[in-house]
């Protein structure tokens, strides 16, 4: 397909820009202005819109195709959620304006929305207080592991490493590094648990805290999470609860009630605000009451009058994470969300979630290896090793289901199940929808006997077959300009700069 | 029932018996009493129309009407329909993070053409695929000048946005970073302050163009001489008033950011937003973020791939170049829809309008009696002016009239009390700015 930059022709525009209503032509002296236009394309109105409903003709997406993806939790997005999200009473309000004097007043609304959220999280959660500001699950991570940071700094304490599991998300030990910690690793059990004899000859009192995802990676519930929570409080280390896997245990199992002292939550995930091809996402961190003190700011609070405020006055905080309160149009979706369900509803979403899991993983095992038989929760973890070794490799298969229109499942990860399908099917999805899917990976498994050759060729019904990825790497080419050498500003180069590279 | 759940019940008792389980409170074995929850006290479920009545009531509750002559960083500008009837295909916005590019290719060409978008916009040669906002961007490119330097000191001028300067400074707490700070002068970033300050521990000087108070400026004698100490510099941009300005690329920076929110995304009370970051080729290993690559398939055919995936968190863990897992795909969508729909032209067009409606706004307040307007330095859209009595309560008064009339500085700036900073987009009809302005004068002379 032509990139618009192919479909430019001089002399088009796509939008009308309205003609000044000012008796004013400004101008900036000629030393501060560009030499060079922007090259942005030059097309019409509908030739974006042709280009861009291609394009989107060009992705699978939930509403149009199933996505048994593990840890990512592809579930329906309501869409009524999404035509709250842009009432222009919201979607218009001017992040400045309760900072000005007297300015809560104006966004009391929007500070109930945020306020409430914080209620319903705590009481989901059983925790003490949430923010808000965090921009996605990740820098959810971050600021949880900068307030641990902060409440060993206030205790004196010295702290160095946080200790993660080896089946954890790639984001736990990166976001140790990058607070600050160096990080340990304690190997899973052949039950998919984390190794209890393993933490405890690794804990000492250098240990900061613990990074868990419970349940865990493999979609088991870490069954003696009390105990490892009380081996890290021993050395006055903090819990801290990765909420990817929230979603399998709402009404079950609250993080506060079983040692947590810190955990972000995903809105993608367990409240269904959508993934967006790759964000924007929200990451609300929550803590128990010793943590309290490090919250970022400001934090909206609920005044003697009832009325809705920010305060700032936090004397221990670690500060600003967001410039704001955090992606005010995502947390509004996941409140819509929270606001229907209600606590059946929520309870309800799990239930089905972890039985769609259960019934996906049973029907399934006969034909894939299956590491850990037992009860799984949202997910369940296959492997393709029987597959792999006829030659059909987690990758082939996952190419090869794109080409009978599903998504595939995560594959390779987690790290420590060789050629991982990891499967989670969503409550939303129809038995109906799965049994198709099953019985597509019984046709693999088929396949993987009778043709595994096949399968290097697929998928074949896309747009494009299976891309270079080594060329991409090698011939970068991510700046159309750049490449046709045509409009890019010649930057100037440094010796010395170039000698730091 | 809950609408998102299909299973009906005998469709659960058939997946039960599969599952060899007696009921859904069973499969849940593995979590003993001690782990139940000690309160799940959450209101009942409402219907979807009660939920949409009630929180159209809450948004009745912000003032969304006032007239905007705030920005300090965050605009007001008119956003294009197609923008909003495109991204909310949900092709678009129910796709996931295009892992399995075959099936993504959609989602990456866009990326690929934001990315380009970007990239000639600000003169640079490489751009990632967004980050959460332009405070956090900033914050991403100082990290990267202290890995690409090895060096640990970082200056930042005074005219950067006092948000992401306190932004920086909460996120290296744990960190072994030096700040050092230059207060402006005559409005602009103070050449001999700074160059007093860079030493062989210095990584990057951050500059912000325009700066937080509207004034514009040209930073290529700073850079060079940063450069000539092997220091690099990072520039905070605004990208409107890039249809106009020169770009940090003309300049020499070495690391771009900046908040995309001007380009077609709603102010959303905070977020979401749009952080972007372009660079040099030399330094794309160390970018962080998502990067499309475009790529062949086996038949020769156009393919986008995330490429360079070896820095991030799901390869490299926590050896990665950040911990970020995911950008703002939908808020890069919508800016690439709304660069393409304004076009070359278009941009330029814009930007003139914000300027000439700003300067129009400059001369009618400079003629009420008591108000004076700074002109140390020429600005784009958005210029400080100083008040005769308290800029905060001028603001107050301001916002009984119907407008949000502006910054007052007083908040991060001691010592700028009378002070504010007003900014005007296209947005705003010659009628506003004379109501606005008749407004000021009023609440002026009757303090």
């Amino acid at each position: 397909m032509k990139l618009i930059f192919e479909e430019s022709q001089p002399g088009r525009q796509g939008f009308q820009v309205p003609k000044s209503d000012v008796p004013i032509s400004a101008s900036v002296p000629a030393k501060y202005r560009r030499k060079v236009d922007a090259q942005w394309p030059e097309v019409s109105e509908l030739e974006v819109v042709r280009h861009f409903t291609k394009l989107s003709q060009r992705n699978f997406s939930i509403d149009t195709q199933f996505y048994p993806l593990g840890s990512c939790t592809m579930k329906y997005n309501p869409r009524f959620t999404e035509s709250l999200a842009s009432l222009p009473t919201f979607a218009n309000l001017h992040p400045i304006l309760p900072q000005l004097p007297d300015g809560e007043q104006l966004v009391q609304g929007a500070l109930q929305v945020i306020y409430e959220m914080e209620q319903l999280l705590c009481e989901m959660t059983g925790m003490d207080a949430y923010t808000m500001q965090p921009l996605a699950g990740a820098h959810g991570e971050l600021t949880g592991v900068m307030m641990i940071a902060a409440y060993h700094q206030a205790k004196g304490n010295k702290k160095k490493y946080i200790i993660v599991p080896d089946s954890a998300h790639g984001t736990n030990p990166a976001t140790a590094a990058i607070a600050g910690y160096e990080t340990i690793s304690i190997p899973s059990t052949p039950q998919g648990l984390m190794d209890l004899n393993q933490l405890k000859s690794k804990i000492n009192g250098d240990v900061a805290g613990l990074m868990m995802t419970c349940p865990n990676t493999v979609g088991i519930f870490e069954t003696e999470i009390d105990k490892i929570a009380q081996m890290i409080h021993d050395v006055d280390g903090l819990m801290y609860y990765d909420g990817a896997n929230l979603n399998a245990v709402l009404g079950r199992c609250r993080p506060g009630d079983v040692g947590f002292d810190v955990m972000h939550i995903n809105t993608h995930k367990t409240f269904t605000t959508p993934h967006g091809g790759g964000g924007p996402g929200a990451g609300p961190v929550g803590v128990r009451k010793n943590l309290i003190p490090y919250l970022p700011i400001s934090r909206v609070v609920k005044k003697s009058d009832g009325a809705f405020g920010l305060d700032y006055n936090y004397p221990h905080s670690i500060g600003y994470v967001a410039s704001f309160y955090g992606n005010f149009g995502i947390l509004l979706r996941a409140y819509a969300y929270i606001l229907m369900l209600g606590k059946e509803g929520l309870v309800q979403t799990t239930n089905h979630a972890v039985l769609n899991a259960n019934y996906m993983m049973h029907r399934l095992k006969e034909l894939y290896e299956l590491p850990y038989d037992r009860v799984c929760m949202h997910e369940c973890v296959l492997s393709a090793s029987r597959q792999a070794a006829r030659g059909v490799h987690a990758l082939d298969i996952a190419k090869y289901l794109i080409d009978q229109g599903i998504h595939p499942p995560t594959i390779y990860f987690p790290l420590t199940v060789k050629e991982a399908l990891m499967i989670e099917p969503t409550e939303t999805e129809s038995k109906k929808a799965m049994d198709q899917f099953i019985d597509v990976m019984i046709q693999v498994d088929r396949l993987s006997q009778e043709n595994p050759e096949m399968f290097s060729k697929c998928p074949q019904t896309m747009p494009i077959s299976r891309p270079d990825e080594v060329r991409a790497a090698r011939d970068l080419d991510t700046n159309y300009f750049l490449q046709n050498s045509k409009a890019s500003a010649s930057a100037k180069k440094s010796h010395l700069i170039q000698s730091l590279v | 029932m809950n609408p998102y759940i299909a299973n009906t019940s005998s469709e659960v008792d058939e997946m039960l018996s599969v599952v060899g389980a007696k009921s859904i409170d069973d499969l849940f074995r593995d979590l003993k009493p001690e782990h139940r929850p000690r309160s799940f006290d959450l209101p009942v479920g409402k219907s979807e129309q009660e939920v949409v009545d009630f929180i159209r009531d809450l948004g009745k509750k912000n003032a969304s009407d006032l007239k905007l002559f705030i920005g300090a960083g965050y605009y007001d500008h008119y956003i294009p329909t197609a923008v909003d009837a495109l991204a909310s295909r949900g092709e678009f916005f129910t796709a996931y993070t295009p892992y399995q590019p075959e099936c993504s290719q959609g989602t990456l060409q866009a990326l690929y053409q934001f990315q380009s978008c970007l990239c000639t916009l600000t003169g640079m040669e490489v751009a990632n695929a967004s980050l959460y906002d332009g405070g956090t961007a900033l914050y991403e490119a100082a990290m990267m000048a202290i890995r690409i330097t090895g060096r640990n000191r970082i200056i930042m001028d005074g005219g950067v946005s006092p948000i992401y300067r306190k932004m920086l400074r909460s996120y290296t707490s744990n960190l072994h970073i030096e700040f050092a700070e230059t207060p402006v002068v005559h409005g602009q970033a103070d050449r001999r302050q700074i160059a007093d300050l860079l030493n062989d521990q210095t990584a990057a000087v951050i500059l912000q163009n325009p700066n937080f108070f509207g004034a514009i400026d040209d930073h290529s004698d700073i850079i060079e001489t940063a450069h000539q100490k092997g220091i690099l510099v990072i520039e905070s941009v605004y990208p409107i008033s890039l249809g106009i300005l020169k770009t940090p690329g003309e300049m020499g920076v070495d690391i771009v950011t900046g908040e995309g929110q001007s380009l077609g995304l709603p102010l959303n009370f905070g977020g979401p937003y749009l952080g972007f970051m372009a660079t040099r080729k030399e330094f794309i290993r160390k970018m962080p973020g998502r990067i499309v690559g475009q790529t062949v398939d086996a038949e020769g055919r156009r393919s986008f791939v995330n490429t360079l995936q070896a820095r991030e968190q799901h390869i490299r863990r926590e050896k990665a170049t950040s911990n970020i897992c995911t950008n703002v795909s939908l808020c890069a969508l919508r800016a690439v829809i709304f660069m393409s729909l304004l076009g070359k032209e278009g941009l330029k067009q814009l930007a003139q309008l914000n300027l000439d409606k700003a300067e129009f706004t400059r001369q009618t307040l400079e003629k009420i009696k008591g108000i004076t307007v700074k002109r140390s330095s020429p600005t784009f859209n958005e210029f400080a002016v100083c008040l005769p009595c308290d800029a905060s309560k001028v603001v107050g008064e301001m916002v009984k009239k119907g407008f949000a009339a502006g910054f007052p500085l007083g908040r991060y700036y001691p010592g700028m009390e009378n002070y504010m900073i007003v900014a005007v987009t296209e947005k705003r009809t010659k009628e506003d700015i004379l109501n606005f302005a008749q407004a000021l004068k009023e609440v002026c002379n009757s303090g």
